[in-house]
């Protein structure tokens, strides 16, 4: 059974050991693979002289080039911080009507509030800021709670009906299911839709004009503009938040749904969310 | 009565089930012990009528050899490939388009373990289990030790994998990554892979051999480690003796390194060493070739079960892991390429003085292009490993790429040529159905691993730069959901690779089924040339 065997094929010798019929070849080891396998071995001694490895009883070698990932990270942090600071203390500074004067502060403040859009607004007005259903689109100069830089700010810093901050913004509109009857909702909602478009039903829409006049001007306003010291949309364009139909106003009038947003002063600082402010009023409805 | 102690026992199994389900107070506990209790009633009443599955006792069993278990873990092994295989491709189809996410069952969050434990598991162990079962016999000159326990381990796994599948569809899950079944899985599975273990061990001590063969080292490495990996990854406390839900022992870094070491060495001992094991034995007996160098496989055997073990930090670079262990993490996987190139080398080299076969035989063809894609990826995996590149691989397609060129290339293809050679042997028939069949399933699964390979590393190099791209005055130039966006025509195209895959494993089935059958199909020999039309005269 251990009898040496000569392979024909290659004139090697075998092991001698047979299993199942398969024989083993008494090869040497190939010379390439040995040396890459020494080379690794090498360099990875070296490596781990070079940098933090090897676990003693309370801490570990540290490693001739005194590397550490964390000191790494903290000077790559240190060095954009300090390629920015000027521009971040001028932003600071200055006032955002004096931001957006300034050429070279508006360009740096809105990169900078793009960035910080991309990671904290994008999950809900997307990172085209369109917005969708519920979620305000902040490119048009259509504005809930006003669009020139001081509003957008202050919306930003303090958020919308957000619990956490007493200075944020807040309106609520009453559901006047309570107050006027189906029909007169109905009514309603006929003379809102057909401030943009034609009504189902004309009649209604008239007797709506009135009610609305009532109930409703005192916020929308007269003209049905909306207003925006009340966060009271403008029902006259054909921008629509919770559907455009004549059911989806008159469910909006019934119950209103209303959005929240978080306020980010004091998650994000003064500082990201003037950046912010600009940002936005840079996407092309800015007033 | 036949199969006494088997009835009663799982019978007595199915009841405990029964008053689980009756007495926990978890909802999800007793909807999975009435999935325990209908399996296990289903497995009494088979054994009580006796039903017999004729077709897997072929007329090779006068051979001495216990090849029942073998033959039922070859279907096992066809069966949970084409379901894990299956899954992969709705898996990857939800990533294409989310809304193909059916809640809460179907959603890609419980899929997804379904899909990698239903490869790395349950087809990939099933291929494992049967093979090794197969050598180790054949290469001990002996019959499997320890009576009908192999049959434990077979049905035992499988209801492991019941378990597991149906419990990740359920919820249950303690969010290991490919450990995820819950406690009283793992402690079911630690009992199965003892008697696995007991059965392997137990035949290599009476072998009739001087020598223990080297796949048997290899499957031996894996069983033993993949004991002790399952075990301390899982320590956990549950909830309550009645309660789905455990917590682990470990937290923090801890937890996330005793997970990755876990992680790694399944990679490592299970879909590296336990497949190198099967290479071990078929490519030689395929190739009829002795093996390149037995000084090659001693060296390569010991070094890469020493080094693997310490590697997986690598997956913890630049988290919260401390530097040291980061760059021991990364020294052992450079250190690995060579050990895990010995495997490469002793397989390709093999077959010096048989490569006219390449040409004639898809079953060789097969196996060589399962060591070409293990040499690729055991070359990759070092250099994912060096934290410069990693900055850029990690938690990008490049990782899930490098997986699957391991997963599909290396372990899918060389149980495929395994189960090829297995399955005309077991069952006592003259060849396979068709070797054109197996044509045809090497070039779909080839292409179908180069498509999803390729792709994988444009959408994972380009996730990588997109990630870290910043403009001139240091800002994030992409929002995270533009890179998810930018994924999009990349998830398709890899469905597209992974459906090629499946076709090829379906054609596998087909074929296998027929050989067992004991069908042939008339064919012309691959390499033979047409017979050249006659001149007319």
């Amino acid at each position: 059974m251990s009898e040496k065997h000569i392979d024909e094929t290659t004139g090697v010798e075998t092991t001698g050991h047979v299993w199942d019929g398969i024989r083993e070849l008494n090869n040497p080891l190939p010379r390439w693979w040995l040396w890459t396998f020494y080379l690794t071995v090498i360099w990875s001694v070296a490596y781990t002289i070079a940098y933090p490895a090897w676990p003693l009883i309370s801490s570990a070698t540290s490693g001739v080039l005194g590397y550490s990932s964390r000191a790494e990270l903290g000077k790559e942090l240190a060095a954009v911080e300090e390629g920015r600071a000027e521009l971040v203390a001028a932003v600071a500074d200055t006032s955002l009507e004096d931001i957006l004067a300034d050429q070279e502060l508006r360009r740096f403040a809105a990169s900078a509030g793009e960035a910080a859009y991309m990671v904290n607004c994008s999950q809900c007005h997307g990172s085209g800021a369109r917005g969708s259903a519920g979620y305000p689109n902040l490119n048009d100069d259509d504005w809930l709670w006003g669009g020139d830089i001081e509003a957008i700010y202050q919306t930003i810093a303090h958020g919308v009906r957000f619990d956490g901050d007493d200075a944020t913004r807040f309106s609520e509109m009453p559901a006047f299911g309570d107050i006027l009857s189906g029909e007169e909702v109905d009514q309603v909602a006929a003379y809102v839709f057909s401030l943009m478009g034609d009504p189902s039903d004309q009649a209604a829409a008239d007797a709506g004009a009135a009610l609305y006049a009532d109930n409703c001007a005192a916020c929308h306003g007269e003209d049905a503009k909306g207003l925006t010291e009340f966060g009271a949309p403008n029902l006259a364009d054909a921008i629509w938040f919770y559907g455009s139909d004549e059911r989806a106003i008159a469910a909006q009038i019934k119950n209103p749904a209303h959005g929240v947003m978080p306020g980010w002063q004091s998650r994000l600082g003064e500082v990201t969310v003037k950046q912010l402010a600009v940002y936005v009023h840079s996407l092309g409805g800015g007033e | 009565m036949k199969y006494g102690p088997e009835t009663i026992g799982v019978s007595l199994a199915a009841f405990l089930a029964l008053l689980g389900a009756a007495f926990s107070g978890d909802d999800s506990f007793a909807a999975h012990m009435w999935v325990a209790f209908f399996v296990l009633a289903g497995g009494a009443i088979m054994l009580l009528r006796q039903i017999s599955f004729a077709p897997a006792f072929g007329p090779g069993d006068d051979s001495g050899y216990l090849d029942g278990p073998v033959r039922y873990g070859t279907v096992a092994t066809m069966f949970w490939g084409i379901v894990g295989f299956l899954v992969g491709v709705l898996v990857a189809l939800q990533l294409a388009y989310p809304d193909l996410n059916i809640e809460p069952w179907f959603s890609f969050g419980r899929m997804r373990p379904l899909h990698t434990s239903a490869v790395v598991f349950a087809f990939g162990g099933n291929a494992l289990i049967a093979t090794s079962f197969y050598v180790v016999q054949r290469t001990s000159n002996v019959r499997l030790w320890g009576g009908n326990l192999a049959w434990f381990v077979f049905w035992g796994y499988q209801f492991f994998i019941v378990m597991a599948a149906t419990g990740y569809l359920l919820g249950i899950t303690d969010s290991r990554e490919y450990a995820e079944p819950e406690w009283y899985v793992d402690l079911f599975l630690t009992v199965v892979w003892v008697a696995y273990l007991l059965v392997f061990l137990g035949t290599i001590l009476v072998r009739k051999e001087p020598h223990i063969y080297v796949a048997n080292w290899f499957y031996l490495s894996f069983i033993v480690t993949i004991a002790m990996l399952h075990v301390v990854n899982n320590l956990a406390m549950p909830v309550g003796l009645l309660d789905a839900k455990s917590y682990s022992l470990f937290a923090g870094v801890q937890d996330a390194l005793t997970q990755w070491w876990y992680g790694h060495n399944a990679v490592g001992f299970f879909l590296t060493a336990g497949f190198l094991g099967m290479m071990y034995y078929f490519v030689p007996k395929q190739a009829e070739r002795p093996v390149y160098s037995y000084r090659l496989s001693i060296v390569h055997f010991w070094s890469l079960i020493f080094l693997y073990i310490w590697a997986g930090p690598h997956h913890l670079h630049y988290t919260a892991l401390p530097d040291w262990a980061q760059t021991l993490g990364m020294v052992f996987s450079i250190m690995l390429w060579m050990p895990s190139w010995g495997g490469m080398i002793n397989g390709l080299m093999t077959l010096s003085g048989a490569w006219d076969k390449l040409r004639t035989d898809p079953i060789i063809r097969m196996m060589v292009m399962a060591i070409a894609f293990y040499g690729m990826s055991t070359f990759e995996g070092p250099v994912m490993s060096i934290k410069a590149v990693n900055s850029l691989s990690h938690y990008t397609d490049w990782t899930i790429g490098h997986v699957h060129s391991g997963a599909l290339g290396w372990v899918g293809m060389i149980s495929f040529g395994a189960i090829y050679f297995l399955v005309p042997k077991l069952w006592g028939r003259e060849r396979l159905y068709s070797l054109r069949l197996v044509t045809w399933h090497f070039w779909l699964a080839t292409l179908g691993i180069v498509v999803y390979a390729a792709v994988m590393w444009v959408s994972g190099i380009q996730q990588g730069l997109m990630w870290r791209e910043y403009d001139d005055q240091g800002f994030l130039v992409y929002s995270f959901a533009e890179s998810v966006a930018a994924m999009h025509p990349y998830y398709v195209m890899r469905v597209l690779g992974g459906v090629l895959y499946l076709i090829g494993a379906l054609i596998m089935a087909y074929n296998i089924t027929m050989t067992i059958l004991g069908y042939s199909r008339e064919e012309q020999p691959i390499g033979e040339a047409a017979p050249a039309a006659q001149p007319a005269e």
